[in-house]
């Protein structure tokens, strides 16, 4: 009975609504927060930052995006790759343009550019439906990174067509470039990651949330009952895309610094990854995007440890290892349990709350 | 046309007017030269063997079809099709025949969707959760609270509707369509596949619904019992083609009418 809500009424609609309606979890989610912004900035490293928490705040960002679109309004995605590498290209065309402006309205303006470009791929989206849907966006992905590749303008005309980002502070501290410091990195993704996080959830719960429901689940009733199909289908790709262009963002400015489009966004290191965080994590949960982002991320380096470190297997047989055992954990999640690891952790907190009570 | 022009329509006079629909499938005639009016306030039942038409009907009220020919005439403009969106904010919901609910979604969100088009915060707003949008959230729970009295369904509000039996589906489906706080409900037999108790149950709600809240209902329905039962008027469809109308007593005896329940009766 570690979970127990006896006692814990709920005297209004609001409380009853509220993001964490349990007092477990309000307490459990302060201690998170505590540990994320007052102890870890103190204690990382630059292996944690760069190998662990930094891929994982911003993966997660891509997750809420593809489950935004995916999870909750049920439109199927494989073109997370190219709209993170619009988000990436826009902060680097941007920074060129305006060297003085600030990196932080940069990357949310660079997500307001891959919302609108995610509006313009999502308009077949009233006509086509599943699998062909998920077709025209893989279309839409090889589109993009073939444009970032072919126009010389997007790479300033470098010779090996990457770009590099350029130095850039935030209260005189860099948080781009090869000098920022593990802190500033984590923290200047956390703020965002957080921020961003609470926005998703309070849109989830209220009118917009409960109008993708509505097309996902049956979108011939959402119109019966006023849901204009169009609309809310077109406002889950631009919310969808914000948060994935500001996760190519910060993909390409803080974490890696300097990137070639076709390989730092291929559709299989990124769009099938972040597809596999939503399933594995849960479609169509918070939590879930998170779960499974710290899976995807922390899985192969776990896997590495045991192969490669105690076992002593060659790094080439660890990674053909790894592959198979991503593709053995597809099948598992799809057909065992569809809901992903967010229910495994709501069916455990269930037994919590009747812990040491059989039924 | 619209939700106001509705409400102004005194009791009693017409407020949808059907003329001459006709509608086809390719070959298949759904709906033939079919001309009826429903009155503000009343019970209005469609009937009607297999395959007569009459879920066509109610699609062609609330746009889901547009019609081959005929008019439309909804609070005082002529029309030839109607649009479901138009049909929804001008105060039509509508249950289906083969349930239409949102089934990821637990019984109250279900409900709070039948507010969505009452719900006037913009997305940022939405994004913050300000103020004004948290009351507005309040407001609508408050409302879809009512209805979950109304309709008895407190202890399945977290449950996800997909897992609930057939009747409860049913049941919250009207749910769904009373928290549009509708001028005119439209049920597609709305008691199909329920025990004698729930069909009480179901009867009792429609009808309280249109005595109290004084909502226009139009349904179709197979039990003659609960048809002449409920409704104030009736009329009767047959191959796609109106057959009789008039009250229940008128109804149920019309040579034509009972010729062709005849011609069915081994169904
Ligand atoms: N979308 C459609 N496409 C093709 N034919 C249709 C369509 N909808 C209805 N029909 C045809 O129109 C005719 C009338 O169907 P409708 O569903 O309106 O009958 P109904 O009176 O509601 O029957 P039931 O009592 O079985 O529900 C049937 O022959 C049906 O096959
Ligand atoms: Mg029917």
């Amino acid at each position: 009975m570690i979970y127990k809500e006896t006692g814990q009424y709920k005297s209004s609609y609001k409380s009853d609504h509220a993001i964490f309606p349990l007092l477990q979890d309000k307490i459990a989610f302060s201690t998170l927060m505590f540990i994320a912004f007052l102890i870890i900035p103190f204690v990382i490293n630059s292996y944690w930052e760069k190998a662990i928490l930094v891929p994982f705040l911003i993966f997660s960002l891509a997750a809420i995006g593809l489950n935004i679109l995916t999870g909750y309004c049920g439109q199927v995605s494989l073109g997370t790759g190219g709209f993170m590498a619009v988000g990436a290209f826009s902060t680097y065309k941007i920074m060129t343009y305006f060297p003085d402006m600030n990196i932080m309205i940069i990357i949310l303006i660079s997500g307001l550019i891959t919302a609108a470009v995610g509006i313009i791929f999502g308009l077949p989206s009233l006509r086509i439906k599943g699998f062909y849907l998920a077709v025209a966006t893989l279309a839409s992905q090889f589109f993009l990174v073939w444009l970032f590749n072919k126009v010389p303008w997007f790479y300033n005309y470098s010779d090996t067509g990457q770009i590099t980002v350029s130095e850039r502070t935030m209260f005189g501290i860099p948080v781009t470039g090869a000098e920022a410091p593990s802190y500033a990195t984590y923290l200047f993704c956390l703020v965002l990651v957080v921020t961003l996080s609470f926005a998703a959830k309070n849109l989830i719960r209220s009118k917009m949330g409960r109008s993708w429901m509505a097309i996902r689940d049956m979108d011939i009733a959402a119109e019966i009952i006023g849901v204009p199909p169009l609309k809310t289908k077109l406002s889950a790709f631009a919310i969808s895309s914000f948060y994935i262009g500001v996760a190519g963002a910060l993909y390409f400015a803080v974490f890696l610094g300097a990137i070639e489009v076709t390989e730092s966004f291929d559709i299989m290191t990124i769009s099938f990854p972040v597809l596999f965080m939503i399933i594995i994590g849960g479609l169509g949960s918070m939590l879930g995007s998170f779960l499974g982002a710290a899976f995807v991320v922390t899985l192969p380096i776990g896997l590495k440890f045991l192969m490669v470190d105690m076992v002593g297997l060659s790094a080439v047989t660890a990674k053909h290892f790894e592959i198979t055992i991503w593709g053995l954990l597809m099948i598992v999640f799809l057909i065992v349990e569809p809901h992903g690891l967010a229910r495994l952790w709501s069916i455990a907190k269930e037994k919590l709350r009747r812990w040491p009570f059989p039924y | 046309m619209s939700l106001e022009d509705l409400k102004q329509i005194p009791f009693g006079k017409t407020v949808i007017e059907l003329k001459n629909i006709s509608l086809a499938f390719g070959g298949v005639k759904a709906l033939t030269d079919v001309s009826f009016d429903v009155k503000k306030g009343e019970v209005f039942a469609i009937i009607g063997p297999n395959g007569a038409g009459k879920s066509s009907m109610l699609n062609v009220i609330n746009g889901f079809y547009k019609p081959t020919s005929g008019a439309i005439n909804f609070a005082g403009t002529d029309r030839n099709e109607m649009e479901p969106e138009l049909a929804a904010k001008s105060g039509i919901a509508r249950t289906f025949q083969n349930i239409a609910l949102f089934k990821g979604m637990s019984t109250l969100d279900n409900l709070m969707t039948g507010r969505l088009l009452k719900q006037k915060q913009n997305f940022l707003m939405q994004a913050l959760y300000f103020g004004p949008v948290a009351k507005e959230e309040e407001e609508h729970r408050e409302r879809v609270e009512r209805v979950i009295d109304f309709l008895d369904l407190q202890s399945i509000r977290r449950t996800p509707v997909g897992s609930l039996p057939y009747g409860l589906q049913k049941r919250v489906e009207l749910g769904r369509a009373l928290a549009m706080e509708p001028e005119i409900l439209l049920l597609d037999e709305p008691m199909a596949g329920m025990n004698v108790e729930e069909k009480q149950d179901m009867s009792r709600f429609v009808l309280t619904v249109n005595n109290e809240l004084k909502t226009t209902i139009v349904l179709i329905e197979h039990d003659m019992g609960v048809v002449m039962d409920i409704s104030d008027r009736i009329v009767v469809l047959d191959y796609g083609k109106k057959i009789g109308s008039g009250l229940p007593k008128e109804i149920r005896n019309n040579k034509t009418v009972i010729d062709a329940y005849l011609g069915v009766s081994d169904d």
